[in-house]
């Protein structure tokens, strides 16, 4: 399966220069860059790892593109993603989020249903590569 | 750290590979002339000569390295590239001789012929860059990197990077990470290193690494007499001073004396001066209370205001003391 | 004792009586009885109404607008003393300024200002109650239309707003930087629950974010309630867990009464659907309860609005959407459908640009263009998230993107499910060609002008975008709109 999480999972992966376009892109909004990288890319996992601290004052796309050059030479089997943060007052969130980097074969998630009263089903959407240890997951 | 943006920050000049070609070699000129005037270099370097006091070496360097540039970029529209050039410079001259102005006048001329995209400036010193604890310094670098990428990174009396005197300062590291990005990446940065000549010299000599990457080292030669005068002039009247006959004799007789004078700091010690001498100005005309001033007294400063410097090592202290002195002083 | 006129005779506006002639029984222009105040400063605290108003033959427009402002405010048809038991000046209605519509013979905007006293904090339905209670029935009047409102921040600081807002729904979803992709279920009546889970399925594992039920869906002898709830949610998690994104089906709620629509909710949410759908038929009060209730329970709420055309639509009687999606911004909903410019439902582009821009921004400057009559500062209330459903196709993504912006729900329902390669399908190619429109404009492409080359482009790594745009590339819906911005000459072509 394929993760469609993120602004542009439908399309090819992002080349580099595609990549590159969307950080100036933010950048010329004035919004800052991160970089955040998981093994567990459950929908609802908020909280991927930071890889160093979020990108303020950039005026140009290189040095985010250092990071994610980085972050995949660090984690290749990981999932990588580029978020763009709007410090704008009531927005003060993400304007961004794609993903630059997935592990070669994903496994995806098993759907587990747990019969309730009635007809009723308590869902639980579980990721394959939870069932191995943190680091160990892809690759 | 600072960051000075572009002149024209919108229009960023879209540069591929460091060299700034376009896809169609044929639309453009292969006239020097042509391409100076397009790129606005020429105007650049135009109000270069004119803006700026002295700094004669200067300038024609800078003129050099320019047209460097410019037949670089002509010679690779033609497929006689000879690689992405080298760009980082150093900067060396006594304290207020310009080394940061020129700087932020390059990252404009290298942004206009295409070789950095942004052309900001990020000035920094060590402290910017070097840590105080292990494992500080690497994030603390690279951090400052990324921000000038894209345009000029300008570090300030470089030499503190290096102490040998302590094995395990951070600073090495630093020097380490700069080297890298240096060599590998060319194109999203031109490093400027700037200090006193003498101390980079040794600078270089110790950090053989740095100095085979430095392309042009410019040297900036302190201001003449007649030079700091100019300055002294053209920094009054963009603030709507003037000096009296009698005030300038001071402000000769001061810069004689001041210039023999440890720390001497070039146009930085010009502008003290005088911001020092408007004070007294203010203070003196102040004084005065129950009079109406006119338009020329409000401009005018007297030799009072310089004379009474504690350069001229008479009667004062200062500056409050001097500011005090002379306001119960009788006009 | 002269002042025994009818409201609808003829002459002059009437000028202010001491309070002894004011009191006198009897019958007074509503004019002479202060409701018209030409020399009136609004004050800042003032809720204010633009009325577009059609006098009678005969009744002049400061005397209608008078009218206006009693009979929705403090006034009756005759004078009663009792009056001089309140602070009567203060609670009267103002109508402070008149002016012909442009361009139009016999309608004019007036301009009315009110006490903020006159209203309960925090109620659409009292709100509501003066402003167009009783006054669009008036005889003096041909026809009203309430065409703007301007609330001042101490009322909108009364309201909870949004739930969810559009910033927390995208947090939520986690889902950013582009439209969100809905679709209506269809045939909008007649499938069974199982079926009718199979198109959610479908729709959501092919890429859409949300599918919808119709407003007309609620609980009949093909499909019960229930049954759809259990079925759609077993589609949504399953969709879920093919993608790894969170996905979502309006579940609709919408019941006879109350009780049922709170049963129908809380079943939703205990089968873990991230939200709730209503109908703008259900009323003010109950949308106001059901804000109340989604806010306890994390919920997203959608708002279907049906009905709104009987009075919406035309120029120069009813209640413009405008105000309409000002009072829901207050009542608290997520999303509402305010219309696509580009599809088959009414919508003149500047007109449907106001109504966003009264959904979504923190501040709204006057923007006569848009119909925009007030500056209007949200007070940091939520943005609420535009939907744009009926008529609209992957071919026309750059022109939606131009007109709406991203932070939208675009509901591709026929040119999902009517795809000549499934629903699956026609769920892909609309991500496919949002997310390449996207991503081609933050390139700093012109997507008005290259947007069909760009789609074409993208239609070669994606053959249900190609088949998308073979089949509906060239379909448009051009019809004038009757609701037209009145400051610009001519309507705006779609």
């Amino acid at each position: 399966m394929r993760i469609t999480q993120g602004t542009f999972s439908f399309l090819p992966d992002l080349t580099d220069d595609q990549i590159r376009a969307q950080i100036e892109y933010s950048l010329a909004q004035g919004w800052a860059l991160s970089v955040e990288y998981t093994d567990d890319p459950h929908p609802r996992n908020t909280y991927w790892e930071m890889f160093g601290m979020p990108m303020f004052d950039l005026r140009d796309a290189a040095g985010v593109m250092a990071e994610i050059a980085s972050a995949r030479a660090t984690f290749p089997d990981h999932y990588i993603k580029v978020n763009a943060f709007d410090s704008t007052h009531g927005v003060e969130s993400l304007r961004l989020s794609f993903i630059v980097n997935r592990p070669e074969r994903e496994p995806g998630f098993a759907l587990v249903r747990e019969e309730a009263a009635g007809r009723s089903i308590r869902y639980t959407v579980r990721s394959y590569a939870v069932d191995r240890p943190e680091g160990e997951r892809y690759g | 750290m600072t960051t000075v943006p572009a002149k024209d920050d919108q229009e960023d000049i879209e540069a591929t590979g460091g060299s700034g070609i376009a896809d169609d070699p044929s639309e453009i000129s292969l006239d020097p002339g042509a391409v100076l005037a397009d790129s606005g270099v020429e105007e650049l370097l135009a109000t270069l000569d004119a803006e700026l006091v002295g700094l004669a070496p200067v300038k024609t360097r800078i003129r050099e390295i320019a047209a460097l540039l410019l037949v670089e970029k002509l010679r690779a529209q033609v497929g006689l590239s000879a690689g992405p050039p080298s760009l980082h410079m150093s900067f060396t001259g006594n304290p207020g001789t310009g080394k940061t102005t020129i700087a932020m006048r390059m990252a404009e001329i290298l942004h206009r012929l295409g070789y950095v995209r942004k052309g900001h400036v990020v000035a920094v010193t060590r402290d910017d860059l070097v840590g105080q604890y292990i494992g500080h310094t690497a994030p603390k670098t690279r951090e400052v990197l990324k921000k000038a990428m894209g345009g000029v990174l300008f570090i300030d009396e470089a030499y503190y990077l290096y102490r040998p005197e302590n094995e395990r300062d951070y600073g090495q590291e630093s020097i380490e990470i700069l080297l890298q990005v240096m060599e590998n990446q060319r194109d999203d940065l031109v490093v400027i290193l700037a200090g006193y000549h003498d101390r980079m010299d040794r600078f270089f000599e110790s950090n053989p690494g740095i100095r085979s990457r430095i392309a042009h080292h410019i040297d900036f030669p302190d201001y003449t007499l007649d030079e700091l005068l100019a300055i002294a002039r053209l920094m009054l009247d963009q603030m709507h001073y003037r000096l009296s006959v009698e005030a300038e004799a001071a402000l000769v007789e001061y810069i004689e004396l001041r210039r023999s004078q440890p720390s001497f700091a070039n146009a930085r010690s010009i502008r003290n001066a005088l911001d020092r001498a408007r004070l007294r100005q203010a203070n003196r005309l102040v004084a005065r209370r129950g009079q109406e001033l006119t338009r020329e007294e409000l401009m005018t400063i007297e030799a009072q205001d310089i004379r009474a410097s504690r350069v001229f090592g008479e009667e004062v202290q200062e500056p409050e003391a001097a500011v005090d002195d002379s306001a119960v002083r009788p006009s | 004792m002269n002042q025994h006129h009818t409201s609808s005779s003829t002459g002059g506006a009437g000028a202010s009586l001491d309070s002894a002639d004011r009191y006198a029984a009897g019958v007074l222009k509503y004019a002479q009885m202060g409701y018209w105040d030409p020399d009136y400063e609004p004050k800042e605290t003032d809720i204010l109404a633009l009325f577009r108003i059609t006098p009678q033959v005969g009744v002049d427009p400061e005397e209608a607008a008078a009218a206006v402002a009693g009979e929705s405010s403090t006034a009756t048809w005759t004078v009663v003393w009792t009056d001089r038991l309140t602070a009567a000046d203060t609670y009267r209605a103002k109508a402070y300024r008149v002016e012909p519509v442009p361009g139009s013979q016999d309608q004019h905007f007036a301009w009315i200002a009110y006490d903020l006293d006159l209203f309960e904090p925090g109620s659409i339905a009292n709100l509501t109650a003066s402003i167009i209670g009783n006054v669009f029935g008036f005889k003096p009047l041909k026809a009203l239309r309430l065409e703007d409102m301007r609330f001042p921040a101490a009322f909108v600081k009364t309201f909870d707003g949004p739930p969810t807002g559009i910033v927390v729904e995208r947090e939520r979803l986690d889902k950013y930087g582009r439209p969100l992709l809905g679709a209506t279920t269809k045939p909008k009546l007649g499938l069974s629950g199982r079926n009718y889970g199979r198109v959610v399925y479908e729709a959501l594992r092919g890429g859409l974010d949300f599918t919808k039920d119709d407003e007309n869906i609620n609980s009949q002898p093909f499909m019960h309630w229930r049954d759809r709830f259990l079925f759609c949610m077993e589609a949504v998690n399953r969709a879920s867990a093919a993608t790894g994104e969170v996905k979502g089906h309006y579940l609709n709620v919408t019941a006879a009464t109350m009780e049922d629509m709170y049963e129908r909710a809380e079943f939703a949410r205990d089968l873990g659907s991230v939200i709730v759908m209503i109908d703008l038929v259900i009323g003010y009060t109950a949308i106001q309860s059901m804000s109340k209730w989604a806010r306890r329970n994390d919920m997203i709420l959608h708002l279907h609005r049906a009905g709104h055309g009987t009075y919406t639509r035309q120029k120069t009687h009813g209640v413009s959407f405008r105000v309409i999606s000002k009072w829901m911004r207050l009542a608290g909903v997520d999303h509402i459908h305010a219309g696509t410019v580009v599809g088959k439902l009414e919508g003149d582009p500047d007109m449907v640009q106001g109504y966003y821009d009264v959904l979504r921004e923190p501040h709204n400057d006057e923007n006569l263009r848009r119909g925009i009559y007030f500056e209007q500062d949200w007070a940091g209330l939520r943005k609420v998230m535009p939907v744009a459903s009926g008529g609209i196709h992957a071919g026309q993504m750059h022109q939606l993107l131009t007109y709406l912006g991203e932070d939208v729900v675009l509901q591709f329902g026929g040119g999902t499910i009517g795809h000549p390669m499934g629903i699956s399908a026609g769920a892909t190619a609309n991500r496919v060609a949002l997310e390449a429109m996207i991503l081609a404009r933050n390139e700093g492409r012109d997507i008005w002008e290259e947007g069909p080359q760009i789609l074409a482009d993208a239609a070669r790594d994606c053959s249900p975008l190609k088949a998308a745009l073979d089949t509906w590339g060239e379909i448009t819906f051009d019809y004038t709109s009757t609701d037209t911005p009145d400051f610009v000459p001519t309507a705006t072509p779609a």
